[in-house]
């Protein structure tokens, strides 16, 4: 029972990168299968968290502890929940999907190509199973080098220098103010416990002074909503979105976004619970401003990758309004959007990316009328716009279905508002499928495409296997996630009844 | 009548000796070698001498006390010192010698200087006396004015080697003048002595102005602002492996002699300069940083960014706090490692009489040399404090030390000014990965000792960032000497 499965899921990979290093440059095809074949070993071990997985405790699972830096009391604490089992599964799961996804695609490079990818794959991993707050941070550092040159070395020739550093510096300002909090915490733990330690387990515990709780959640919020990105520093998004190789982006939208959703849930509600419900209001505007400014934004895009990234805007708008809601139904609904965002978006990105190898245009414009002479991808496509759109039966409608519902307990104007999203979502998503697919076929080079390969049903198919599945029975997906959303959920709301009940003493205090 | 003879072991300053005598030896050898003689041996001479020290300096270890009648201390915290210089000088020494032949100036003397500049190094952290430290600091001083110049064709050798002179002259003349104050003020030399004294009956106007010059002329050395005007010139200037050498040893060593002046002199009068230092930190980073990123010249990039790494191990300073100055020994140890990797890249890169030292020859390296691309990346990143390095470590520790002394203000301008580095040191990989190479390259030559020495840091940096216990917990036991 003692196998180290978390540590061999963030460790194969780079044993994936010596192996790569070690193969000659010329190979391509022996590297790309090499990256593949640990890509799919890993997505194959991953599986096995799932089936072992008990989903009737919120307490972590497969822990591994072992002492790093003792003296500091850091430690190498990896753990696994309901919330993070999801988000790992979707890292290995949609791993090999890009590898598969960029056969063709990158020629140029390939070595170091796989080399980030599989690094990124480390880092990502170690994020969403860290329960050392060190640890957390290292690997939440880590995984920025592998995306920035990912965006750099391979993104679009014009302006990928901008939105790689763009992106870096963005992604660093919130985890350097991250990295005072941390270690603020830290020393107010030991002033409180006189124990020097980063255990997360330990630290959640803690009851902290308001004034301190609240700078401390604007520090940790301000790298996390800078990660998903809520509305008002979301301006690297569209840039690196747009900027990124085709797998960048979908790896970006859907695994990358999600840490900083995640992030709210792992460390700023449970770590300070006051200020959190202190921020519900500030939050949720915000998050509400993302959905509805996404939206718009979107309808008036001229370019398909551009319009994809601000829809991701608007959807993680959704996510962050679930969350703050601290309902049994909209947490549920934001950690099951998160998987949906990461399916239907990054299958949003594969299509655009198919479209452009064949046409080196992202341009709405330049299209039309692609179904006739492309069945087999406008099938596709459809379902996955629909699936982007919350069409019930498709996996969107869940998740949004069950955030709106929470946010609605929470506060029914938000939940008004935001339920707006979703119909411009309709609109510029429909829209957009329009121009593209619909019509007469107005340009002449649009007239020879090739439909679909194999290799690209291949990478599609899985993608859209999940989106059905969770759109029709999503309690498969939902029970696993089930008792730490309720573990959440209830510590939530012991904060907020041990709060009220200070505040009640303190005014019968008064009166006497 | 009868004389005192102090008892004195030799071994207490070992390091010190052995590279003593090889200096005088390498002159001696040089004087008498034939003419046109092949000078390939000089540098291994040296490298001889040093890995000598280095057993020795672990021989030291765990010994406690003063020696030559309280003039030197015999501690952790010396030889902690020793090896932190023992390994700059040898890598600095290895990285000169292919860089010296391209210039025609592999002489003996070079490497004579070195040593005893090391030497100076040694003896300004071990000094348990003004005096010794003041004496510490001409024996490092005065062959770096030399070196500075080695390039006599050189104009802006000799600008180097000129403004050195100067303004190292007048830092000396700062801090013996705040010496003398000292003694003026208290009527002694020894630290011990300085402490127990300031302790028992306060400071005075003659201490007050001893302790400000003091800071003043450790400033200079440190180039910490306003006192780093002569950094950039100077590191421009100077021959690139002398530049490294300088930035890292010279570096350390004023460190080592500061903080252990503040920390056992002058703790108890800690709220008198914590606030000033606060100020001159902050403006150390920030000048630092912020010029740095106008740079193109990248031995000024730099020279910029050594004046803001100082700037964040002052903060360990001010923290005044244990884990400070363990923070300090990691950082400078990883310093060392990263600064002297790095300019051992751009020694390699330069080539021919310095002629690629603008950022942009750096375009396209990344393809054309992945090793060496690679390598410079790992120490750019670390030069960031990107974990997992030694110096995202460097800085975690200082940073936390700062915090847990409460100057919660001071780490959050630390990380922005963090910040603003990430700019101009990702610029470096921008250049080298996503530029497509402007002119052609040419050929890239390196001698294998050289790679060798690039690959050990490179890994060194990445397994003292993965696996830093061993190493804090011998900084820890260095510091153990200043309390807690």
């Amino acid at each position: 029972m003692n196998f180290p499965i978390l540590s061999i899921l963030i460790l194969l990979p780079m044993v994936g990168v010596a192996l790569i290093m070690m193969l000659n440059r010329e190979n391509q095809w022996v590297i790309k299968g090499t990256a593949m074949a640990v890509a799919v070993l890993e997505f194959i071990i991953s599986l096995s968290l799932w089936f072992r997985f008990d989903s009737n405790t919120a307490a972590m699972q497969f822990v591994e502890k072992s002492n790093w830096v003792p003296s500091f009391g850091i430690s190498y604490y990896v753990g696994l929940d309901g919330i993070s089992l999801l988000l790992v599964l979707l890292t290995t799961f949609i791993t090999p999907i890009c590898i598969l996804a960029c056969w063709e695609d990158i020629q140029d490079k390939v070595k170091e190509f796989m080399i980030c990818l599989l690094f990124l794959e480390t880092g990502m991993i170690g994020v969403f199973v860290s329960l050392d707050l060190f640890l957390f941070y290292v690997f939440w550092e880590i995984m920025l080098i592998p995306m920035y040159l990912l965006i750099g070395v391979w993104g679009n020739p014009a302006r990928r220098i901008y939105a790689a550093v763009k992106f870096f510096i963005f992604t660093m300002v919130g985890s350097l103010l991250m990295l005072v909090a941390i270690l603020v915490l830290y020393f107010y733990n030991y002033k409180v416990t006189g124990v020097y330690t980063f255990d997360l387990l330990k630290l959640y515990g803690l009851n902290i002074p308001f004034d301190m709780q609240f700078w401390m959640f604007l520090a940790f919020g301000l790298a996390f909503a800078i990660k998903v990105p809520m509305f008002p520093v979301h301006t690297w998004l569209p840039d690196a979105h747009t900027e990124a190789p085709t797998v960048g982006s979908v790896i970006l939208a859907a695994v990358l976004l999600k840490m900083g959703t995640y992030g709210f849930l792992r460390f700023n509600m449970p770590l300070f619970p006051d200020a959190a419900w202190y921020f519900v209001p500030l939050f949720s505007i915000l998050a509400v401003i993302g959905i509805v400014y996404g939206a718009l934004v979107s309808l008036v895009q001229v370019d398909l990758k551009r319009l994809v990234a601000f829809s991701s805007v608007s959807h993680l708008g959704f996510v962050m309004l679930g969350l703050f809601s601290y309902t049994m139904s909209g947490v549920q609904g934001g950690i099951i959007q998160m998987i949906n965002h990461g399916l239907s978006t990054g299958a949003l990105f594969l299509i655009v990316g198919m479209v452009y190898e064949r046409r080196h245009t992202r341009m709405i414009a330049d299209f039309g009328g692609l179904s006739k002479v492309m069945p087999i991808f406008a099938t596709i496509f459809m379902i996955v716009t629909l699936s982007s759109i919350g069409l019930p039966g498709l996996n969107g409608f869940v998740g949004e279905f069950l955030i709106l519902l929470g946010a609605f307990k929470a506060n029914p104007l938000y939940a008004i508002i935001a339920a707006s999203g979703v119909i411009f979502a309709a609109a510029y998503m429909l829209w957009m499928f329009q121009r593209v697919m619909f019509g007469k076929v107005t340009n002449e080079k649009n007239q020879k495409l090739q439909d679909l390969s194999t290799r690209e049903i291949v990478v599609l198919l899985p993608v859209l296997l999940f989106i059905v599945w969770i759109g029709v029975y999503p309690n498969t997906f939902l029970d696993k996630t089930k008792a730490s959303t309720a573990n959440f959920v209830s510590f939530m709301e012991k904060s907020k009844a041990t709060k009220v009940a200070a505040a009640d003493v303190i005014i019968k205090g008064d009166q006497r | 009548m009868s004389i005192n003879i102090p008892t004195i072991c030799l071994t207490s300053i070992g390091p010190l000796i052995t590279l003593s005598v090889a200096g005088l030896l390498l002159l001696l050898i040089d004087a008498f070698s034939i003419k046109g003689a092949k000078k390939g041996y000089f540098h291994q001479f040296s490298l001889v001498a040093i890995i000598i020290g280095i057993i020795q300096t672990v021989f030291l270890w765990n010994r406690q006390g003063t020696d030559f009648s309280g003039m030197v201390y015999v501690d952790n915290y010396t030889s902690f010192f020793y090896m932190i210089f023992l390994i700059g000088t040898g890598i600095s020494i290895i990285l000169s010698v292919k860089y010296l032949e391209e210039y025609k100036k592999n002489y003996g003397e070079y490497y004579a200087l070195m040593l005893f500049s090391a030497v100076g190094m040694m003896l300004m952290t071990a000094g348990s006396n003004l005096v010794t430290i003041f004496l510490g600091l001409e024996i490092l001083s005065i062959p770096i004015y030399i070196l500075a110049g080695m390039f006599r064709e050189d104009v802006k050798s000799n600008e180097a080697a000129l403004k050195y002179l100067l303004l190292g002259g007048f830092s000396s003349a700062f801090l013996l003048f705040g010496i003398a104050m000292l003694y003026g003020g208290t009527g002694t030399f020894s630290l011990a002595e300085l402490a127990k004294n300031i302790q028992a009956n306060g400071m005075n106007a003659l201490t007050y102005l001893g302790l400000g010059l003091l800071i003043v002329g450790f400033g200079f050395k440190i180039s910490l602002a306003p006192f780093h005007m002569w950094t950039p010139d100077v590191y421009e200037g100077a021959p690139t492996s002398i530049t490294a050498f300088m930035s890292v040893g010279t570096k350390a060593a004023a460190f080592a002699a500061f903080l252990r002046v503040l920390m056992i002199v002058f703790p108890s009068v800690k709220m008198e300069w914590d606030m000033l230092l606060w100020v001159v930190a902050v403006a150390t980073m920030t000048i630092g940083n912020l010029t740095a990123l106008a740079q193109t010249n990248i031995k000024r990039m730099l020279a910029y960014s050594s004046i803001a790494h100082a700037g964040y191990i002052l903060i360990g300073v001010i923290a005044g706090n244990q884990l400070g100055a363990t923070g300090i020994l990691y950082y400078l140890l990883a310093y060392t490692l990263m600064n002297l990797g790095a300019f051992g890249v751009i020694i390699l890169v330069s080539r021919k009489k310095d002629n690629y030292l603008n950022i942009y020859d750096y375009s396209g390296l990344g393809f054309q040399y992945p090793a060496l691309a690679a390598v410079m990346s790992v120490f750019m990143f670390a030069l960031v404090g990107m974990p997992p390095t030694a110096g995202f470590l460097g800085k975690f520790y200082i940073f936390s030390a700062a915090v847990q002394a409460g100057y919660i203000w001071l780490v959050i301008i630390g990380v922005i000014n963090s910040l603003i580095s990430v700019y101009y040191y990702l610029r470096i990989t921008v250049i080298m990965y996503m530029k497509p190479a402007e002119a052609d390259l040419g050929p890239v030559e390196t001698t294998p000792m050289v790679s060798a020495t690039l690959i050990l840091s490179a890994l060194a940096v990445l397994l003292l960032g993965i696996f830093p216990g061993t190493i804090f917990n011998l900084a820890l036991s260095s510091v153990k000497i200043f309390g807690s």
